[in-house]
């Protein structure tokens, strides 16, 4: 379920001007951002945890913990904290098919 | 022919900078590699254009100003580099790097290597840092300065660093007021550190105590002596509790908490492009082994925190010294420079002996590993627990080893490589075997130290 509270809170006016979909959510998200504050902004997290399923979405953000890894829908895997949103990006929270979990 | 071959930068933060601003002086084209798309590194790290109206509030006047300065300095010297941002540096195999750049691999020959990757947090385990709303202290940093973004609107700054005071104070002039600071260092310790602070860096001494008073003018809460026991939430961060030193516990609303325990070295392309180790007792974690000039090999120097703690002014420092002494081992074709050599080596040596009374100041909190209770979430990435980290310590024939314990238990097996798990899982060795932590081993580095698409694995060699 999508979660109202964001997880991160964007400083200035925000003024969305691209979209994104994660598991075929809308996402609006603005130009230059990260993924991670496009995402966290509107309190989505970037994923579950492959063991316990419990919610993952960033911790070190400067790209070494890859606790923020997310997917794209033909599988390359990302970090959502050193990754610009790019309009029309589709993303999942799990690889797309099972044992790819290194890229395409 | 190695001769023709230019020295290579690995990371565009001060101590790379520093270098690459002595090579360039000394009429040479060094090659910059950083996996970031900007230069700074971490501690400078640019601020989002968004944030450029902010500058001056978030760094005031001065600050503004000199980072100003400076940026312009830095992009001018690497208009006389090669400089390639956004170049993941996987591998080291010989004298040959191993990179992925916008999805390509290429193999970049060398026979001159600088690294200088810097640091990332020291993070110790506590119980629900897992939890979506906790973050490393530095990522609290990299939130506002990269991201433009706060990590919440009741936020608490805690753990054993200066960089808590920098975190809550940037915060602060962002116009964040419901601000917590915890120290797990009791302020009569902070005390005992002073002297050694004030002889050996002032100015760094200054700049903490004024961001203090600035925190206090503000009212912001400062704690001292106290530890975080536990972070609480479903599925999001919602609290935490601590216990103060006299043993009171006590809940603490808030939506986002940093924490960190220092910076430990990022030393995985150091490890294999062969450096050694040796473990330094005062900052309790292992660092390579070079000359006071940053020489780790034929081929190798490291410079900046990821060869031993030091902090801004110390890693550019030390990125010219690594410079200097490249050039002397290889002063064909290149200008001489007019550096004081001496007195260079004198301030490098002078900022890191400072790190061991910050290490005082904000001392490591020895005992919280032992007191974990076993559900505790050691290991991030596969989920491994302190209590299984202890009962594969009690398995393990011979002496306890974290490399053995990470086979038994695939602690800091995972995505991070044990950045994030390895100093707890090093503690927990050390006091559940007995043993002192130097004694315990060190994770070794593999390479990929980041992972890569596999993809473009299979396009190795065809690549320019």
């Amino acid at each position: 379920m999508p979660d109202a509270h964001p997880l991160l809170y964007p400083v200035g006016p925000r003024r969305a001007d691209v979209t994104l979909w994660i598991d075929d959510r809308e996402i609006p998200a603005c130009r230059g951002e990260s993924l991670i504050t496009a995402l966290l902004a509107v309190g989505e997290m970037t994923g579950r945890s492959e063991f316990d399923q419990a919610p993952r979405s960033g911790f070190c953000l400067m790209g070494a913990c890859q606790d923020c890894t997310i997917w794209t829908a033909t599988g390359q895997r990302l970090r959502a904290c050193m990754t610009e949103v790019r309009d029309g990006m589709v993303l999942r929270r799990q690889p797309p098919a099972v044992g790819v979990d290194h890229g395409r | 022919m190695a001769a023709d071959l230019p020295p290579v930068i690995v990371g565009a933060g001060p101590a790379g900078l520093g270098a690459a601003a002595a090579l360039v002086e000394a009429g040479m084209r060094p090659i910059v590699l950083d996996e970031a798309a900007r230069p700074g590194g971490q501690g400078t790290r640019r601020l989002a254009p968004g944030l450029a109206p902010a500058a001056h509030r978030l760094l005031g006047p001065t600050g503004a100003r000199d980072t100003a300065w400076r940026e312009a300095q830095e992009d001018r010297v690497l208009a006389a580099c090669d400089w390639r941002p956004g170049t993941l540096v996987w591998g080291v195999f010989g004298t040959a790097l191993h990179v992925v750049h916008q999805g390509r691999h290429e193999t970049l020959p060398f026979d001159r290597l600088l690294i200088a990757t810097g640091a990332t947090d020291r993070c110790l385990a506590f119980p629900g840092w897992t939890l979506p709303g906790v973050f490393a202290l530095g990522g609290a940093q990299v939130a506002l300065k990269q991201h433009a973004a706060l990590i919440g609107q009741r936020v608490v700054f805690a753990g054993a660093s200066p960089l808590l005071y920098l975190a809550a104070v940037q915060y602060l002039r962002m116009g964040l007021r419901d601000l917590t600071v915890i120290d797990s260092t009791p302020m009569a310790a902070k005390l005992r550190a002073a002297p050694g602070m004030a002889l050996t860096a002032p100015g760094t001494l200054l700049e903490g105590l004024g961001l203090m008073r600035e925190l206090r003018a503000a009212g912001v809460r400062l704690v001292f002596g106290a530890q975080v026991a536990r972070a609480t939430g479903m599925d999001r961060l919602d609290g935490i509790e601590i216990h103060h030193a006299d043993g009171r516990s006590e809940r603490l609303e808030c939506d986002a908490l940093a924490f960190g325990q220092g910076l430990r070295p990022e030393t995985q392309l150091a490890e294999l492009a062969g450096a050694e180790f040796h473990f330094d007792p005062a900052l309790r974690g292992w660092f390579p082994i070079t000359d006071p000039d940053g020489r780790a090999g034929p081929h190798l120097w490291l410079a900046g925190d990821g060869a031993m703690t030091g902090g801004r002014s110390a890693a550019a420092r030390s990125g010219r010294l690594a410079a200097l002494s490249m050039l002397a081992a290889q002063p064909e074709g290149t200008r001489p420079l007019a550096d004081n050599l001496l007195a260079l080596r004198r301030s490098v040596r002078r900022l890191r002996r400072f790190q061991h009374h910050l290490a005082t100041a904000f001392r490591w909190p020895q005992d919280q590993t032992a007191r974990l209770p076993d559900e505790t979430i050691v290991c991030r990435c596969e989920r491994v627990t302190a209590g299984q980290i202890r009962q594969a310590i009690t398995q393990v024939a011979g002496p306890a080893d974290v490399n053995r314990v990470k086979a038994i238990t695939r602690c800091g097996m995972g995505r991070c490589q044990g950045r994030y798990c390895g100093l707890t899982l090093q503690d927990l060795t050390a006091v559940t075997s007995g043993r002192p932590a130097a004694a315990v081993g060190r994770l070794r580095a593999q390479a990929p130290v980041r992972p890569i698409p596999i993809g473009s694995a299979e396009e190795e060699g065809m690549s320019p």
